[in-house]
């Protein structure tokens, strides 16, 4: 056992929506040992200095996933994380956050309920005709499991919900959490309502194709669930089960491959005018004028039968190559 | 020091839209004495974008691009974050998945490649920083940057997911990062600090989720406008297309008039370096930024 022990001067933001106006922060002194957890810090708060202070607090093993809170604006799990390690990580000074500002309610505790809301959208749960009395279990092989990627993990801790960027500027997007929860329920094989789930996730501003793709929610997760691999199965799955819908997005993806297939590199304007439409170029013609006064773009790009476009040297490999491992159609 | 060679994987962009990013790479390698090998037989790393329509078709892709740097035993450079998300991530799939590597292999085969993993990726930064040194940049400027404050905006794709990276971008803290404040400092610029540093900028959803987009972007540059910057600065050329190409847009959204140059993480290395106005490029931009040689200097 190590008696070394590190002074430090722990910050926590605090705020009681019930009587408070304006959050506040407050700094508090103590010693950290090298196995303590934020959770531990938090306990000395509440124990030794300010009994008010709030926190949500259950398993300390890292399977509830009611103690997930921010320190510096990277998402923890309490009980998890190490103090020291994050110490390290921000030169000792370090502040205790809620997951969500906007939605404290007392302290470190928030107002989780949009987080189950999107989970009551995507179904989160197999979807199946049962017998009530089964007579035996229903039972996955492990090819079946591995099939979910981890995705089962998941305690809804809240951490990729709430590093998201795209939850604080659309509301109806469902959020990387939700979309865990879509795939791992569409990839189950007992399962019923995967076209419904794909269906919905397809859906603009609700579905994957907001994913601004930042891997904040890769970085948040204590599970290692990495919930960005999860939303890309969504995309790859929306196009194998024939549920996309041709639109602006999916046109985007797809569009990838007719570049790449005339010149190996995107064609920048071609790829806008595909994914838009031609009749949905009127959007972009103040942008293309701007980028051609400063060079960026040039006057025939994009137009059709004029072929202005650098290629890459041994094209015909990446022809070759496109033609014989491409699987998805749109 | 022993001369530093590498093979450059350009990406798209700066073939076409950001040719300033090619042109002033290639002259700061040139000052510093870095052999540049460009990789002319790569394609598109399909940006997630294919990865999204097609994962394994973009895991042979990027394979190939590998494979070309790995017939020249050299590490693979980059100069866009999104190419060196991608070609890392099927590194890493394709390194730590034997059954996956053998499949691509297999495609890889019909034309005469062989993906082995012998060849690193590096972000052009990375490379800078972690081999050939700051203050080995630092010996070499001739227009110290003291006149700005220069806010790095560090992008999405190289600091995240950490664990991907940390192996090829020196440990940086996703969370905290200070690669480009350090280069800023050892170009003897002013950092900005400020938060949204190390946020997302919206470029991949400009098309499809337009508000988002702007939302996101707009309030990176109203933070750095806010903090007293001069200029931003990004390793990514799509974090400058969006925030150099659609600041009236964004301006429009959250409020706000915004005027401020994005520059290029190698543009403002050249700027220091005392490379041409020409390999600056600073004419590409839409947002006026050529007055920044002349300012360079008063």
């Amino acid at each position: 056992m190590s008696n070394d022990k590190r002074k430090v001067t722990i910050k926590a933001w605090r705020f009681n929506a019930q009587t408070d106006y304006l959050p506040y922060t407050k700094e508090y002194k103590m010693e950290v040992g090298k196995d303590e957890l934020v959770l531990d810090l938090m306990n000395k708060i509440k124990w030794e200095h300010d009994g008010s202070f709030s926190y949500r607090r259950s398993c300390r093993h890292g399977i509830c996933g009611a103690c997930a809170i921010k320190v510096n604006g990277k998402s923890v799990l309490a009980c998890k994380q190490n103090a020291i390690e994050l110490l390290d990580m921000f030169n000792n000074e370090i502040t205790l956050e809620p997951q969500s500002k906007k939605r404290a309610v007392k302290d470190m505790i928030i107002d989780k309920s949009d987080f189950w809301d999107k989970h009551a959208q995507v179904k989160s749960y197999v979807v199946a005709d049962i017998d009530p009395r089964p007579e035996s279990e229903s039972k996955q092989s492990i090819a079946q499991f591995n099939a979910l990627l981890d995705a089962d993990l998941c305690i809804q801790c809240g951490a990729c919900h709430y590093a998201c960027p795209v939850l604080e500027v659309n509301e109806d997007y469902l959020g990387p959490a939700a979309l865990v929860a879509a795939f791992r329920f569409s990839a189950d094989t007992r399962d019923e309502a995967s076209k419904e789930r794909l269906e919905l996730t397809a859906q603009p501003r609700i579905g994957v194709w907001d994913c601004v793709k930042c891997y904040e929610c890769a970085e948040a997760c204590p599970k290692e669930v990495n919930p960005i691999e999860k939303i890309g199965k969504l995309h790859n799955m929306q196009f194998e089960q024939k549920v996309a819908q041709s639109n602006v997005a999916t046109r985007h993806a797809e569009g990838f491959v007719r570049s790449i297939r005339k010149h190996g590199f995107l064609d920048e304007a071609d790829i806008v005018v595909y994914s838009e439409g031609y009749l949905g170029m009127y959007k972009h013609l103040k942008t293309a004028y701007k980028m051609m006064k400063s060079g960026k773009i040039h006057w025939q790009d994009g137009v059709p039968f004029i072929d202005s476009m650098p290629k890459i040297k041994n094209l015909d490999e990446v022809q070759k190559l496109i033609d014989i491992s491409m699987t998805n159609k749109l | 020091m022993s001369k530093l060679k590498y093979a450059l994987y350009t990406g798209c962009t700066a073939k076409q839209s950001t040719p300033e990013l090619l042109s002033s790479t290639l002259a700061v390698a040139d000052k510093l004495g870095i052999e540049i090998i460009i990789l002319e037989e790569a394609s598109c790393c399909g940006a997630s974008h294919l990865q999204d329509f097609d994962e394994f078709l973009a895991h042979v892709l990027n394979a190939r691009n590998i494979c070309y740097a790995e017939k020249l035993g050299l590490t693979m450079i980059t100069i866009c974050n999104t190419c060196q998300l991608n070609s890392a991530m099927t590194k890493h799939a394709l390194d730590s998945n034997p059954e996956l590597k053998a499949r691509v292999n297999e495609k890889l085969a019909e034309v005469g490649l062989e993906y082995k993993g012998t060849s690193e990726i590096k972000h052009f930064l990375y490379a800078l920083i972690d081999e050939y040194g700051l203050d080995n940049i630092k010996d070499k400027v001739v227009t110290p940057l003291s006149n700005f404050n220069i806010a790095p905006f560090y992008g999405c794709h190289n600091i995240r997911p950490s664990e991907l990276h940390h192996g090829s971008n020196g440990g940086e803290n996703p969370y905290m990062p200070t690669s480009l404040d350090n280069l800023i400092d050892a170009l003897e610029g002013n950092p900005v600090d400020y938060s949204h540093k190390n946020k997302c900028c919206g470029f991949h959803v400009e098309l499809q989720a337009n508000h988002t987009s702007e939302v996101l972007a707009g309030n990176a540059l109203v933070d750095a406008i806010d903090n007293n910057a001069d200029m931003v600065v990004t390793p990514c050329p799509l974090c400058h297309l969006k925030m150099d190409t659609y600041q009236d847009d964004m301006g429009k959204v959250i409020g706000r008039d915004i005027e401020l140059p994005v520059l290029h993480m190698p543009q403002m290395v050249a700027l220091a370096l005392g490379c041409s106005e020409k390999e600056l490029g600073l004419n590409f931009h839409v947002q006026k930024a050529t007055q920044i040689v002349e300012d360079a200097s008063k």
